[in-house]
């Protein structure tokens, strides 16, 4: 193996790979075969963490950067001037499987430029996948990436391989797509992801009969939408979402903070801040949706379109529906704990759990863990001492964020934002 | 205050339940169960050596999985290897209520019962920091190897997860702290002591140990770790929270 050569192509690949934001590896069953490499079939595992925070748990790489396609916010569009490589298939198999070895990944996450056509790419992504597990025996885990337009017959095949496959749809509104990636037409994308999830559902009917059906995409499909290239509000990126967990069943939809990479008019320009918050603000809203029982609905509507930033969407929601609190925590069902803010579904099993064996004051939900600085003034316990005070929304708002320190302050407080800006001109 | 019987055993888990037994049979009214290894004289204190017993053992372990339930007994077991100085007697407590019919697993307004799942929950947290963090060199003898100093006795349970994982090929994974190891030689894995040279982790003495490949993959994974990095999202406090510094020194890709 030419070891400097291929440092030099990763490099490339790996740093064209990043701005895909999934890394999981969990939720596959696939478990070690005939004593061959590799076990899927626990939780996900991060390896390491980057400096920028994120979990690393797979060899995520492109096949290839070269690419047919110019959408604006890629930065491995045509008309993009970098180095372009091209990894061989057996060289991704070799370099999956000696870091598998060390322990370094959970597998391996292969995306691609589009080459020639989507089938010729389709095509070599299934053949990595194929010879690591055939030639392999490798029970790693693998995420493929599906690509736009590929066909049936390769969908199927690819399945049969991998742990999860994704597909980005990238712009949350098809105007979005057609002003930044004019090329590009949403049924390509459809196409895939309809042909992936009609054999997931098809897998698991044949299973309960035929218990030999061989497994297809055991940890399902996921896709990723860029946040604040296209002006679009939280409401339409999040119907949007539910749209496509609903209709797709998807495992995850992942947002990810547009980052900057050229100067082109239709997006912000370089050096515009990544929206992290807003990102954050998106995921607590998908996690709500998928484990907290809310319906969009109730979080996001023509009267209220946009997440607010300041406070998290739960507190939010409970802000703007006071007639449900207090809760009262001894007696309250599963579904009206969960809406407790600063109430997390952890703490929500361990109050269950607790409250079978005596009442719960304040001192017991302190020990289970719960935000009381949120908390208090959404419930009800054993203890005597609890607010009666009627509050309006903006005054418990107003106090719950006099006590709270959040890692985001610095970037809604407009007068922490004063003070800096005058410390610095009074240095200059 | 009265006297208090010290019970002394040698620190290991099997000890550990021949003092339970112990106690149940001479039921004294104040105890301590303390490791030889942490034990201060105390002139005020009865002191009786616990002999480790496997039968002894036996029969309280059989006794806490079928009286109080297998997940108490994990939780238990799991809570022992956290090595803190209030295990004994956090323990012993929670057997007493578990063998009085109390539950011990779900009862979170019992003191006893927080502490035991936060025991539990650190040894689970630092077992699978360990299965992540565990980087392995492939040695010239073609055995992957890899050097830990978990906060906790984690490899125990360590042990299942990499013989599932990594079923052919042969592995070591030595505790630097503790000066053990878990060797899986292709058929089972096996607690092993010895002596570690002690310029293994030199760059100069690395050719002479590893095979010559090994140090292009550590390479290479060093290189996929600076390119998958976002600089303008980089976030150092985060980053910490995940892969705190004393984990590393075992890290290739933290490595200059």
């Amino acid at each position: 193996m030419n070891f400097e050569r291929i440092k030099e192509k990763l490099n490339i690949l790996a740093d064209a790979a990043k701005y895909d934001v999934s890394c999981s590896s969990s939720g596959s069953k696939r478990a070690n075969k005939d004593k061959g490499l590799g076990d899927s079939s626990g939780m996900g595992i991060c390896h390491t963490y980057t400096e920028d925070g994120r979990c690393v748990s797979l060899l995520k790489i492109l096949l290839t950067n070269h690419c047919i396609f110019d959408c604006a916010y890629c930065v491995t569009r045509k008309s993009n001037d970098v180095k372009r490589a091209a990894f061989k298939v057996q060289e991704v198999v070799d370099l999956t499987i000696n870091f598998y070895r060390r322990n370094y990944i959970e597998g391996l996450f292969l995306s691609s430029g589009i080459f020639k056509n989507a089938d010729y790419t389709m095509e070599r992504l299934v053949l990595v996948a194929k010879k690591l597990r055939l030639e392999e025996n490798f029970n790693g885990y693998i995420h493929l990436k599906s690509i736009p337009g590929a066909s049936d017959e390769l969908m199927r095949e690819a399945g049969l391989h991998a742990d999860r496959l994704s597909l980005n749809i990238e712009i949350p509104t098809e105007q979005g797509l057609k002003l930044l990636a004019p090329d590009k037409k949403r049924e390509d994308f459809i196409k895939p992801m309809l042909k992936v999830k009609n054999e997931i559902i098809q897998y698991k009917s044949e299973k309960k009969l035929i218990k030999s059906t061989p497994i297809y995409a055991p940890a399902g499909q996921s896709t990723q939408m860029i946040i604040g290239a296209t002006g679009e509000t939280d409401a339409q990126i999040m119907y949007t979402s539910a749209y496509f967990y609903k209709e797709f069943q998807m495992k995850r939809v992942y947002y990810s903070g547009y980052i900057p990479i050229s100067h082109d008019e239709r997006l912000p320009s370089i050096g515009t801040d990544v929206p992290m918050l807003r990102e954050n603000r998106l995921y607590q809203t998908d996690w709500l949706l998928r484990f907290y029982g809310f319906s969009i609905q109730e979080l996001l509507n023509k009267e209220h379109p946009n997440l607010e930033t300041d406070i998290d969407p739960k507190l939010s929601w409970a802000l703007r529906n006071l007639q449900h609190f207090p809760v009262d925590v001894n007696h309250a069902d599963r579904r009206l704990l969960a809406r407790i803010p600063g109430v997390g579904m952890r703490s929500v099993d361990k109050i269950i759990n607790a409250r079978r064996y005596r009442k719960l004051g304040w001192e017991h939900l302190k020990a289970i863990g719960i935000s009381m600085n949120r908390a208090q003034y959404f419930l009800v316990c054993a203890s005597s001492q609890f607010e009666t005070k009627d509050r309006t929304a903006a005054q418990l708002k107003s106090l719950i964020m006099g006590t709270s320190a959040s890692k985001w302050r610095g970037a809604y407080s407009s007068q922490l934002n004063l003070f800096e800006s005058n410390a610095n001109v009074s240095v200059s | 205050m009265g006297m208090i019987d010290q019970y002394i055993y040698d620190g290991s888990f099997e000890g550990f339940l021949t003092a339970v037994f112990e106690v149940y049979d001479r039921k004294p009214t104040l105890v301590k169960i303390v490791s030889e290894r942490l034990v201060t004289e105390n002139f005020f204190d009865e002191e009786h050596t616990v002999y480790t017993d496997q039968v002894k053992s036996d029969r309280v372990w059989r006794g806490i999985e079928d009286k109080i339930g297998k997940k108490a007994g994990n939780f238990i077991y799991k809570a022992f290897l956290s090595e803190q100085s209030d295990r004994e007697q956090v323990l012993l407590r929670i057997i007493k209520k578990g063998f009085k019919g109390e539950n011990v697993t779900d009862n979170f307004a019992d003191i006893d019962v927080l502490r035991l799942t936060n025991l539990v929950k650190i040894v689970g947290r630092e077992k699978h920091r360990m299965d992540a963090f565990i980087r392995f060199r492939l040695t010239k003898d073609n055995v992957y190897f890899a050097e830990v100093a978990p906060d906790f006795d984690t490899l125990p349970l360590n042990a299942i997860h990499f013989k599932n994982r990594y079923a052919d090929q042969k592995w070591l994974i030595y505790d630097r702290c503790r000066n053990y190891g878990i060797f899986y030689d292709l058929k089972t894995v096996n607690y092993v002591q010895l002596e570690i040279s002690n310029d293994i982790n030199s760059s100069l003495a690395a050719p002479f140990y590893f095979t010559h490949d090994e140090m292009h993959y550590q390479d290479l994974w060093k290189n996929y770790f600076k390119s998958t990095n976002i600089p303008s999202r980089k976030n150092m406090r985060l980053h910490l929270q995940h892969v705190p510094k004393r984990y590393w020194k075992y890290l290739s890709e933290k490595l200059p």
